[in-house]
C-alpha cells in the first residue's frame, strides 16, 4: 500500500525548489551532500512515518 | 565480547587462586552420572550452577582452569543481572562493591551533547547499573558456591571429549591426575566465546565479524571524575575515532579506543604507545597501566542453543559487541532462564518443550542484543566514508534537535528481554502500567512483616500469585505460592498497584524467574491453574 505522496504538494512548486536551490548555491559538493544530507534527516523525522522513508529511500534509489 | 587471541605484553597479577582435588569420580570403575554436568565457572557456568543447586539439583561444575581474576574484562552489570544475583545471595554484595552508576554522557569533539538517565523509574532495589571487575562478580560466586553442598566445582578439569547419547551426554574430562569419564543427563556449555563443547559438537557460528580494531585498558589513576559512562565521537584527543571512558573500584578505570580496521595488533599494546594514547586522553594526570588488550568483536550466535542434551549458555551460545553491555549480563540471565526450567524437567514436573522455551526465548533475547550492537557498531564504526557522512549529520544536528540526540548510538544499555513466549497466558483484559506481559516484574518498595523491603526479594523461588485483596484469599493451585497484598504484602504507597495497574482482586502469575506469565482482573482456579501449566510447557 503506497503511502508516500508523488503528487505536488506545494502551491508554488517552483518557489519550494528555489529554496533548495538557495540552500546550496555557492557551496562545494562535498558541503552541499553534507547539507542534503541533515535536511534527510530533518525531513524524515518531520514526517516520523518509517513505511513513507522506505517508500522515498526505494523511490530515490530507482531514479539514480 | 571475543577476547583477543594475542597475549597481552602487561602483566595482571593472578587475584584468586583455588586448588585442584581429586573427585571420586575419578576412582570410579565405571563412568558415574550425574544430572547435571557445567562446563565453565565464569559468571554464567557459576550463576547456573548456583541457581540449580538452590533448586535441589546436584550440579559438577568444571573449569579448566585454577584461577580467577586475568583482566577485568566485563565491568558494567546491570539491573535485571543484579536482581538475579540478589536472589543468588550474592546481590547485595555486588553492589556494595560496585560503583553505581545511571547517568550516560555522550560527546561529539569536545562538546557535551546530551546526558541520559538509565534508572526508569525510583523504587527498585538494584541499581540501573555497578560497574565492577568481572573477577570481584565470580569471586563472589564462588564463595557462594562453595556454601551450596550438593554444588562440586572441580577446577583443572578440562573437557576433552564430548558424546551425545540418546539419554545423556558422555563427558572426558582431563586433569592433572590424567583423564576420567563422566556422564551427565544434561550438560550445560557456559564455556565462553571460545568454547571447546561448541568446537568438540563441530557447531559453527554464524553472524559478522567487524573489522574495526579497538583499545581497551584498565588503568589505576586517582581522579575526581564524577561517576558516569563518558562517550566521545571524534574528541581532539585521539581524532576520527571513537572513545568510552567508565569508572570501576579501587580507582580502576576502563578506556575503550576504537583504532581502526587498520591498526597494527602487536604495536598498538605496547605499554609505551598505549601510554602515549592515554596521555593525550588524561593530560597531566599520574596513571598506571593495569590490563591492556586489543579486540575485534562478532555479533554471531549458534543457529540452536539446545543440541540434545547439551545446552549452550552465554558467550558460548551468542556473542555481542562490548557497546551496550549484553555480554555477561545477557550470559547470566540464559542462566537464569535455563535453571529453573532444567530444574522442573529434572523433578518431573515438566517435558522437553520446557527446554525448548529456553531456546527460543533466549534466542529472542540474543536477537535483540546481536540487532543493538549491530546498530551500535554501524553508528560507532561507520562502513564507509558515505555511511560516515550520515552519521556526522545525525552529531551535528544533535545539539539542536532531540530527534537526531535520539538516534545517536553509542551502545543501547542491555535491558530484560520482553519474552514473546508460548509460556505466557494472552491478556483477556488490558492493562497500564510499567508491568509488561513476559517481562520481569518491575520491583517497588514494599512493607512485609511491618518491615521495609522490596517486591523481588520478598518472591517464593517457585511460582508466585500476587493478588490484591478482595475478600477472602483464595486457594491457589498446586506449585503455585500464594502473595496477598495489604495481607502477606503490604503496599503502603500504592506504588506495586501503580505499576501492575491492579484493581481490586487483580491477579498476577509470576514464573520462577519473576517473568509475567498472566494476569487477570480476577482469581479464576481454572485459569490460574491452565496459565501455570502452560508457563511449564504444558500446552
Amino acid at each position: 500500500m503506497a503511502k508516500l505522496k508523488t503528487q505536488s504538494q506545494f502551491a508554488e512548486p517552483d518557489a519550494a525548489y528555489v529554496t533548495l536551490v538557495e540552500a546550496r548555491r555557492g557551496l562545494s559538493v562535498e558541503d552541499a551532500a553534507a547539507l542534503d544530507t541533515r535536511l534527510a534527516l530533518i525531513l524524515a523525522n518531520h514526517i516520523g512515518d518509517l513505511d513513507v522513508l522506505k517508500e522515498a529511500v526505494a523511490l530515490a534509489k530507482a531514479a539514480a | 565480547m571475543n577476547l583477543p587471541t594475542e597475549p597481552t605484553e602487561v602483566p595482571h597479577k593472578t587475584l584468586y587462586r583455588y586448588g585442584y582435588r581429586r573427585a571420586a569420580d575419578q576412582d570410579a570403575r565405571a563412568a558415574v552420572r550425574r544430572p547435571v554436568v557445567v562446563v565453565g565457572a565464569g559468571p554464567v557456568g557459576l550463576a547456573a550452577s548456583i541457581d540449580l543447586g538452590l533448586r535441589g539439583v546436584p550440579v559438577v561444575l568444571i573449569d579448566d582452569a585454577d584461577r580467577i581474576g586475568e583482566g577485568s574484562r566485563g565491568i558494567c552489570w546491570a539491573k535485571r543481572t543484579l536482581e538475579i544475583c540478589d536472589r543468588l545471595g550474592v546481590g547485595e554484595k555486588l553492589v556494595a562493591r560496585g560503583v553505581t552508576w545511571k547517568l550516560g554522557k555522550l560527546f561529539h569533539g569536545d562538546d557535551l551533547v546530551f546526558s541520559f538517565d538509565l534508572q526508569p523509574e525510583e523504587g527498585h532495589k538494584m541499581p540501573a547499573f555497578i560497574n565492577l571487575q568481572q573477577f570481584y562478580v565470580e569471586s563472589a560466586l564462588v564463595e557462594c558456591a562453595a556454601e551450596i553442598e550438593t554444588l562440586d566445582l572441580r577446577w583443572k578439569n578440562r573437557l576433552i571429549g564430548v558424546e551425545q547419547r540418546n539419554d545423556h551426554v558422555r563427558l572426558t574430562i582431563d586433569t592433572p591426575d590424567g583423564p576420567y569419564a563422566l556422564e551427565a543427563d544434561w550438560l550445560i556449555a557456559a564455556d565462553g566465546a571460545r568454547s571447546t563443547a561448541r568446537d568438540l559438537l563441530g557447531l559453527t557460528f554464524s553472524g559478522v565479524t567487524f573489522e574495526d580494531k579497538f583499545l581497551i585498558a584498565d588503568i589505576r589513576m586517582a581522579a575526581d571524575i564524577p561517576t558516569e559512562r563518558r562517550f566521545w565521537f571524534n574528541p581532539t584527543f585521539h581524532a576520527g575515532q571513537s572513545a568510552l571512558m567508565h569508572r570501576q573500584p579501587d580507582n580502576i578505570w576502563r578506556v575503550d579506543l576504537q583504532l581502526g580496521p587498520d591498526a597494527d595488533v602487536a604495536e598498538e599494546q605496547k605499554p609505551e604507545r598505549v601510554s602515549a594514547r592515554l596521555r593525550r586522553m588524561l593530560g597531566d594526570r599520574p596513571f598506571e597501566l593495569e590490563w591492556v588488550s586489543i579486540y575485534r568483536f562478532n555479533c554471531r550466535r549458534l543457529d540452536r542453543f539446545v543440541h540434545g542434551r547439551t545446552i549452550f549458555v552465554g558467550d558460548a551460545a551468542h556473542q555481542v559487541s562490548p557497546f551496550g553491555a549484553r555480554g555477561a549480563n545477557s550470559g547470566i540471565q540464559d542462566a537464569e532462564n535455563l535453571a529453573w526450567k532444567l530444574a522442573a524437567v529434572i523433578k518431573g514436573e515438566a517435558g522437553d518443550a520446557l527446554i525448548a522455551s529456553y531456546e527460543s526465548e533466549r534466542m529472542q533475547a540474543a536477537d535483540e542484543n546481536i540487532a543493538h550492537s549491530t546498530r551500535s557498531t554501524d553508528f560507532i564504526a561507520p562502513h564507509s566514508a558515505a555511511e560516515r557522512a550520515l552519521r556526522d549529520a545525525v552529531l551535528a544536528l544533535a545539539p539542536q534537535a532531540e530527534f537526531a540526540r535520539r538516534m545517536i548510538n553509542s551502545g543501547r544499555l542491555s535491558v530484560a528481554t520482553v519474552y514473546n513466549s508460548d509460556l505466557s497466558t494472552p491478556d483477556q483484559s488490558p492493562f497500564a502500567g510499567s508491568a509488561r506481559l513476559g517481562a520481569p516484574l518491575p520491583d517497588c518498595p514494599i512493607r512485609r512483616k511491618d518491615r521495609k523491603g522490596h517486591l523481588l526479594e520478598s518472591l517464593a523461588p517457585g511460582f508466585t500469585l500476587l493478588i490484591f485483596k478482595n475478600g477472602v484469599s483464595p486457594r491457589p493451585p498446586a506449585g503455585v505460592e500464594l502473595a496477598t497484598i495489604d495481607e502477606d504484602i503490604a503496599d503502603p504507597d500504592g506504588v506495586l498497584a501503580q505499576r501492575l495497574d491492579a484493581t481490586p482482586g487483580s491477579a498476577y502469575l509470576l514464573r520462577p524467574d519473576h517473568h509475567l506469565c498472566a494476569r487477570w482482573r480476577s482469581f479464576d482456579y481454572a485459569k490460574v491453574a491452565a496459565a501455570r501449566d502452560r508457563a511449564l510447557g504444558r500446552y
